[in-house]
C-alpha cells in the first residue's frame, strides 16, 4: 500500500456514502462501509475492494466490528442528521478516531455542532451556495464561504 | 414542591412516557410544555393538553426558540430514539443554556456515553427493570431506588415481612454493614424518621443509603 493511504470507516451506504467509498477504495485507501440495510451495498461499484459491515451505526458493537478503533477517519452520511451527530461523537469519545466528519442537512444543527468542535458538512448550505454562484457566474468559493448560507442572524453569533 | 415557584419543564416526545410525565408535572403545579414531532400524535393530545402540547421538532432551533427554550429550567427528552434525545439535550444545553437536561436512553449501553457527552441525567427503563428483576431474583427484599454519584452510593428499600429476621428488632440493634445509614421507615404510608429505639414492624419499608460495595451485606441483614 502507498504511504498516504488511510483507514476510513463510512457510515451509511446511500448515494453519498457509496460514492465516497468507491472513490476512496479506487484511490487505494482501506475503506469499511456500514449500513443497516444489505440492499444498500448494491450502490457500491463492482471494483470496490473494501469491507462491508451490516449493522446499526449508533451501536458500539457494530462500530467495533468495523474496527473503528484502528481507523484514521470516520465519516457519517446516513439520512438522519441526529444519527450522524451521535455516531461521530461515539467515534470521537469511545474510539478516539482522530478525524470525524458528519454530514448534516439542517444548517442550524450543522452550525451548532461545528461550534462544538465537530467537523460538519452541511450539504444544504454548500449546495445552495454553489448553485447561487453558478447562476451568478461567480467563481466557486471555499467551503467556509458557504457554511453560514441562509442562517438567520439571530441563529449564530 | 407547589410552594416554590414553578419550574418550566419542556418535555420532548409525546409517547406514553412523555404524555404521562407532562400530566404528572402539570398536576404538581409546574409549567409544562410537551413537544411532539408527529402532527397526528400532537393533535391526538390536544383535547387533554390544549396549548401545552406543541407540534414541532425538538431539534430545530426555530421550534426551540418558539417554545422559550432559553428560559426552561429542565428539558426532558423521552422520544423512542436515543440519537434524537441526545441532540435535543445537547442543543438545549449548549445553544440555550438550559441548566438541567435529562435524556431517556433506550439502549442502556448509551447511558455512560450520554453522560460523557454532557447530558446531566439519563434514565434507562431497561436498566431500572433489569435492576429490579436482578434484585427480586436474589432476595425479593431489598430494592435499589437510586444510584447516587455514579453508583458509588445507592438508596435502597427493604420491606419487612412476617418472615424477616429483623421483624420486631430495634434499629439500634441491627447489625448493619459499615457505611450504611437508615434514613427513613415508611409505615402505613407515612415516612418516619427512625431512632435507635424504633422497632421494625411487618409491612415497614426501610429506606437506607449504602455504599454499593456493601449492598450485599445489607441485603443479608434484611433477609
Amino acid at each position: 500500500m502507498r504511504r498516504n493511504d488511510v483507514r476510513v470507516v463510512i457510515l451509511g451506504c446511500g448515494r453519498v456514502g457509496a460514492n465516497v467509498a468507491t472513490t476512496m477504495s479506487r484511490e487505494g485507501h482501506h475503506v469499511t462501509i456500514i449500513d443497516r440495510n444489505p440492499d444498500s451495498f448494491g450502490r457500491l461499484a463492482a471494483d470496490f475492494t473494501g469491507r462491508q459491515v451490516l449493522g446499526n451505526g449508533i451501536d458500539e458493537e457494530t462500530l467495533r466490528d468495523a474496527e473503528l478503533d484502528k481507523a484514521d477517519a470516520f465519516l457519517a452520511v446516513t439520512n438522519g442528521d441526529n444519527r450522524n451527530i451521535m455516531s461521530v461523537q461515539m467515534a470521537k469519545v469511545r474510539f478516539k478516531v482522530p478525524k470525524v466528519v458528519a454530514r448534516i442537512y439542517d444548517p442550524n444543527r450543522a452550525y451548532a455542532y461545528s461550534e462544538l468542535g465537530i467537523d460538519t458538512i452541511c450539504t444544504t448550505c454548500v449546495g445552495a451556495g454553489l448553485m447561487r454562484d453558478m447562476i451568478l457566474g461567480r467563481p466557486f468559493g471555499q467551503i467556509h464561504d458557504y457554511t453560514h448560507m441562509g442562517l438567520g442572524e439571530d441563529q449564530y453569533e | 414542591m407547589s410552594k416554590k415557584s414553578p419550574m418550566y419543564v419542556i418535555v420532548v416526545g409525546a409517547g406514553k412516557v412523555g404524555y404521562h410525565l407532562a400530566k404528572t408535572l402539570i398536576q404538581e403545579g409546574q409549567e409544562v410544555l410537551l413537544l411532539e414531532k408527529d402532527k397526528k400524535t400532537a393533535e391526538a393530545f390536544r383535547d387533554s393538553l390544549g396549548e401545552l402540547i406543541v407540534h414541532g421538532d425538538g431539534c430545530e432551533i426555530r421550534t426551540m426558540s418558539e417554545v422559550g427554550m432559553g428560559r426552561a429550567n429542565v428539558v426532558v427528552a423521552v422520544t423512542g430514539d436515543d440519537e434524537d434525545n441526545l441532540v435535543v439535550c445537547q442543543m438545549a444545553k449548549r445553544k440555550f443554556g438550559v441548566p438541567r437536561t435529562i435524556a431517556r436512553v433506550n439502549d442502556p449501553k448509551n447511558e455512560e456515553l450520554f453522560k460523557e457527552l454532557g447530558i446531566d441525567q439519563t434514565i434507562s427503563s431497561t436498566r431500572i427493570i433489569f435492576n429490579l428483576l436482578e434484585q427480586q431474583i436474589e432476595t425479593g427484599q431489598v430494592i435499589p431506588l437510586a444510584a447516587l454519584k455514579r453508583g458509588d452510593i445507592e438508596v435502597v428499600e427493604a420491606t419487612i415481612t412476617s418472615s424477616s429476621n429483623t421483624l420486631g428488632m430495634k434499629i439500634g440493634k441491627l447489625n448493619l454493614p459499615p457505611k450504611a445509614l437508615i434514613i427513613s421507615v415508611i409505615r402505613d404510608e407515612y415516612a418516619i424518621i427512625p431512632h435507635s429505639d424504633t422497632k421494625l414492624r411487618e409491612g415497614d419499608s426501610v429506606i437506607a443509603i449504602i455504599q454499593s460495595e456493601h449492598e450485599k451485606e445489607l441485603r443479608a441483614v434484611f433477609e
